[in-house]
């Protein structure tokens, strides 16, 4: 079983995709051009303080807002290797599952966490926090083969006879 | 021994019965504008000062007009710090009513007066013959405390206008030709000053279009003698002239042009510089990205009104974005009853609100790499536009507005 | 057991009694991309490897939040979509004839039943004349653009009665900011809002439209309206019966039914920073303002700027306080200068800008700083959105906003 060990971010409710990467930046070339920004009106500092295996621990509705794909891309590319919320927004959502970053649905662990613990996720069965166990609910069948095969863009080469 | 323009309009100011060209004058000056391109740095300098005042505050007039709507955060900061300023001391203040230079003209300006503007073309105001010259903001703080400045004297070159312009061929053609002959530094120092029987062929729009331009020749100020012409411009604003000065018969010049603007011809000025100008068949051809009709130059009703003729019932070629800018809210009222904005508008024109636009090319309508920009505006240095990597060519509206409808550089009978 | 409007929509689309809860593939009917977005999904598409649109005349590039550019590689996207709609032979592509949402539906890209998906979350709007309509990714939009379907789950459906007549002074923006307040942002998270009861069925759908336009601030996936005879003559065609019988039906299963009387309602605004902080004007009144922006695919139509115009009529903007309109499209712009709204408008001191997004994507349009408070009637009020995070950002009607422009604070219109 897939399990691995980091440290947290705790941010709150409605963390919407203009707070992820505001529109200012949505124009520059690249994803990593971008990343820097990731957050900023909020915590202009934190992309630069989120190091690679940390992970995000937020409220409900994380997401929510706008379209844009380069939120769950860049909140990868700053090296976060899941998000655990209360809750998140739809579009958001699908973005993550199409680019590989893991989000995991828990409406008790924000409230019961500081920034900087660590915990110890276990893929679809539960999270540790000083050795209390949260349990994660796995995900339908057709998500997990866009993740099983490394995103959408993966699952299309495939299709499409290319790897 | 006789004065020119420049020379009584400094007198006066100055308070002395003559001044000669060399001779530098403490000046008291009647209006000072300035823009939200510098402002934020005077009233930087100004909070600075150990006890600062403001000789008169009727004498300023501040106008937003480079950032319009506001396009970042910082732009958003400096106007702030502009508006609190002008709110706190009661100073003249426009935001979206047009370029600083239009609006100054519309509501300000008279003959005879000593402008300064922290701006580089203010010298358009010799268009009713005021003496407006562009200064930086520290020249600029000094005037707004002490209500005085000094004065360097300038030589003028007198340009003597005969004929009409030909039918197809405007005054930014004229004052395109006239920079081209005397090269981008040609009058440095100087003022440029424009009479003879020609002039009264030029209607007031023509003249702001060629005194605004001067500075493109490195003058210190151009002037327009006044005529009918400017006292029924000033007239329609509700002004009268502070002084209608003539360069006397015997006053001395630094040289003398005789022009028939009758061999005037469509001119373009091509990448990078103002001089370096050609007849705008030979560039026709060169593929445009963008083309833009506005600016303090040739963003007013008339302008608008050649760009109309020549696009109605025609279309913008799809891969040119034409921004259509007009410069000033009376004119873009002006166009909304004429119908004119419509016409821009069924063509597929981009019609933005009254601002610098393009010309100033740090805000909306900015090219990229590698694009083409033809333009009614004042300058086309390296990367002024847009990206450092780009070109412009300076046309009039209506080589303009052809080039916008072909897609190439084209003059009105080409389309 | 009958259906919601979804379901019937999808039902439709795939031959097929559908469920919510269940995950099917839908054939899709018209997709839109916009400027912000075509790179990626241009540089997806062909990583994906495919060769070709699957329907090349179901797919729309429209050029709006970057028009006219403001930052020197802005129009680097108007070259790479240009390309691409020259490689992939797309013929629909709008580079500066308003905001997409606005084009989608008043060009004829979207008929009732229709499903369409867009680069964009507002997309939700298309229900205004029952299109299921919602947003997704760019890697999503390269999928479709490749296979022409995608998958979704049936959502459950949130069901909005409302009866009765409306306030003069109320919009239907002042209803839907009071939906979703009530609602919470996520109150309606992968659901699809139906909205029904004679105070819609008398509203324009220019005025149904700013509703559905809002449903994803609820976090909803559509929000739908039954077309009408006003969609009809909307979208220029005549109904089949399959339209007509996009209807709610009485025994169809709701996870939730709202009731509202229209005479309750009354002018609000949600106040910074979030869309679901949502107050009646009355407890806002006095608070001074910087700017007010009338525009958006929200509430930039016709018939909104002819409420502000009715508001400034003969008055005008106060001192150091900016309006700033930016009409939805080319053809509203036009309509209105040919009413003389916009001559209202601009006497009363309005800067009217170019259709596209302007500020309410808050890159260029009007952008604030610290300490400013701005009213604006478009969609969202998020920290940053329109400049610095200190920026106050109040959502409301263009009626209520015009009345504030001219009184420099906030006032019931």
């Amino acid at each position: 079983m897939d399990k691995f060990t980091g440290k947290i971010w705790v941010l709150g409710d409605d963390i919407d995709t203009d707070i992820i990467i505001p529109t200012e930046y949505l124009a520059l070339k690249t994803v990593q051009d971008m990343a820097p920004y990731a957050f900023s009106p909020l915590r202009p500092e934190l992309a630069g303080q989120i190091k690679e295996g940390d992970m995000i621990v937020a409220g409900k509705n994380f997401g929510c807002g706008s379209s844009r794909e380069q939120a769950p891309e860049i909140i990868k590319a700053l090296g976060i290797k899941c998000v655990i919320a209360k809750s998140f927004a739809r579009i958001f959502f699908r973005n993550s599952i199409n680019n590989g970053l893991l989000l995991i649905e828990n409406d008790r662990l924000r409230d019961n966490v500081n920034e900087g613990d660590e915990i110890t996720v276990t893929i679809n069965e539960s999270i540790e926090h000083h050795g209390n166990q949260y349990p994660i609910t796995s995900l339908p069948q057709n998500l997990v083969d866009i993740i099983n095969a490394g995103g959408l863009v993966k699952a299309m080469r495939k299709l499409n006879g290319l790897d | 021994m006789g004065m020119t323009m420049a020379e009584k309009i400094i007198a006066a100011a100055a308070g002395v019965a003559s001044v000669k060209p060399g001779d530098i004058h403490t000046v008291e000056l009647d209006r000072l504008m300035s823009n939200d391109g510098t402002t934020h740095l005077t009233i930087d300098m100004y909070n600075k000062l150990k006890n600062p005042r403001i000789a008169d505050v009727n004498k300023l007039v501040w106008i937003v007009d480079h950032n319009v709507p506001c396009d970042s955060v910082k732009t958003a900061a400096s106007h702030k710090k502009m508006r609190d300023f002008a709110k706190e001391h009661g100073i003249q203040f426009y935001e979206g009513e047009g370029v600083c230079h239009q609006v100054m003209m519309e509501r300000h300006v008279t003959s005879g007066e000593l402008i300064f503007g922290a701006d580089s073309h203010t010298c358009a105001y010799g268009a009713v013959g005021a003496f407006g010259t562009g200064v930086g903001c520290t020249d600029y703080l000094y005037a707004m405390v002490t209500g005085k400045s000094w004065l360097l004297v300038p030589e003028t070159l007198k340009f003597n206008l005969t004929g009409k312009l030909n039918d197809g061929v405007y005054a930014r053609d004229f004052i395109l030709s006239i920079i081209g002959m005397i090269g981008a530094n040609g009058a440095n120092y100087m003022a440029m000053e424009f009479g003879g029987e020609g002039l009264k062929t030029l209607n007031m729009s023509d003249r702001i279009c060629i005194c605004n331009l001067c500075v493109e020749a490195g003058a210190k100020t151009a002037l327009m003698e006044v005529d009918e012409i400017t006292l029924d411009y000033l007239k329609a604003h509700g002004r009268e002239p502070k002084h209608s000065f003539k360069s006397d018969e015997d006053a001395v010049f630094a040289k003398v042009y005789d022009i028939d603007l009758s061999t005037i011809k469509p001119i373009v000025a091509k990448p990078h510089f103002v001089d370096s100008v050609a007849d705008a068949k030979e560039c026709a051809g060169t593929k445009i990205d963008e083309a833009f009709l506005g600016s303090c130059n040739n963003g007013r009703i008339e302008d608008l009104r050649v760009g109309a003729a020549i696009i109605r019932g025609k279309k913008v070629h799809p891969l040119v974005r034409f921004l259509v800018v007009p410069a000033s809210a009376e004119v873009y009222r002006q166009a909304l009853a004429e119908g004119i904005i419509d016409t821009f508008m069924e063509a597929g024109a981009i019609v933005m609100n009254p601002n610098c636009s393009v010309c100033w090319g740090s805000c909306q309508g900015v090219i990229g790499e590698g694009e083409t920009l033809i333009s009614t505006g004042t300058r086309n240095f390296k990367g002024r536009a847009g990206h450092k990597d780009s070109f412009v060519y300076l046309a009039s509206a209506a080589t303009v507005t052809a080039s916008a409808v072909k897609g190439e550089i084209a003059t009105a009978d080409m389309v | 057991m009958g259906s919601t409007i979804i379901e019937k929509i999808i039902r439709n689309n795939i031959g097929k009694e559908v469920h919510s809860g269940d995950i099917v593939t839908v054939n899709v009917d018209r997709v839109m991309i916009h400027d912000i977005f075509i790179p990626f999904v241009a540089s997806k598409f062909e990583e994906m490897g495919f060769t070709r649109i699957w329907d090349a005349d179901k797919a729309v590039l429209i050029y709006d939040h970057l028009v006219p550019a403001s930052q020197v590689d802005d129009t680097r996207h108007f070259c790479i979509g240009n390309a691409f709609v020259e490689k992939y032979g797309m013929k629909n592509i709008h580079r500066a004839d308003g905001i997409c949402h606005q084009l989608m539906t008043e060009a004829g890209y979207v008929k009732p039943g229709d499903i369409v998906f867009g680069t964009d979350s507002h997309t939700t709007t298309y229900g205004c004349v029952g299109a299921f309509s919602s947003g997704i990714g760019y890697t999503e939009m390269a999928s479709i653009l490749g296979t022409g379907t995608l998958w979704i789950r049936v959502p459950e459906t949130i069901r909005v009665n409302i009866t009765g007549k409306l306030p003069e002074n109320v919009m239907a923006k002042d209803i839907i900011l009071k939906l979703i307040g009530d609602l919470g942002a996520d109150g309606a998270t992968y659901e699809a809002l139906e909205f029904a009861g004679d105070t819609v069925e008398n509203m324009t759908v220019a005025s149904r439209m700013s509703m559905s336009n809002m449903a994803i601030e609820a976090g909803a996936k559509c929000a739908l309206f039954t077309p009408d005879e006003k969609t009809a003559a909307y979208c220029g065609i005549s109904l089949t019966d399959k339209e007509k019988d996009l209807v709610g039906d009485a025994d169809a299963r709701y996870c939730r039914v709202m009731e509202y009387r229209a005479e309750d309602f009354v002018p609000v605004m949600a106040c910074p920073s979030n869309v679901d902080n949502v107050k009646p004007v009355s407890e806002l009144t006095g608070k001074e303002i910087d700017q007010v922006f009338i525009g958006s695919c929200t509430n930039g139509r016709l018939e909104d700027l002819m409420a502000a115009a009715e508001v400034l009529k003969g008055k005008h903007v106060a001192p150091f306080v900016k309006l700033i309109v930016t009409p939805a499209s080319r053809k509203i712009y036009r309509e209105a200068a040919a009413n003389g709204t916009m001559a209202v408008l601009a006497e009363a001191g309005a800067i009217i800008t170019h259709p596209s997004c302007g500020l309410c994507c808050g890159r260029t349009g009007g952008i604030l700083t610290d300490g400013e408070t701005v009213i604006a009637t478009n969609n969202r009020n998020f920290l940053g959105r329109m400049g610095t995070s200190r920026v106050n950002i109040y959502l409301a009607s263009p009626r209520s906003a015009a009345a504030c422009a001219i009184a420099g604070k906030i006032v019931s219109p």
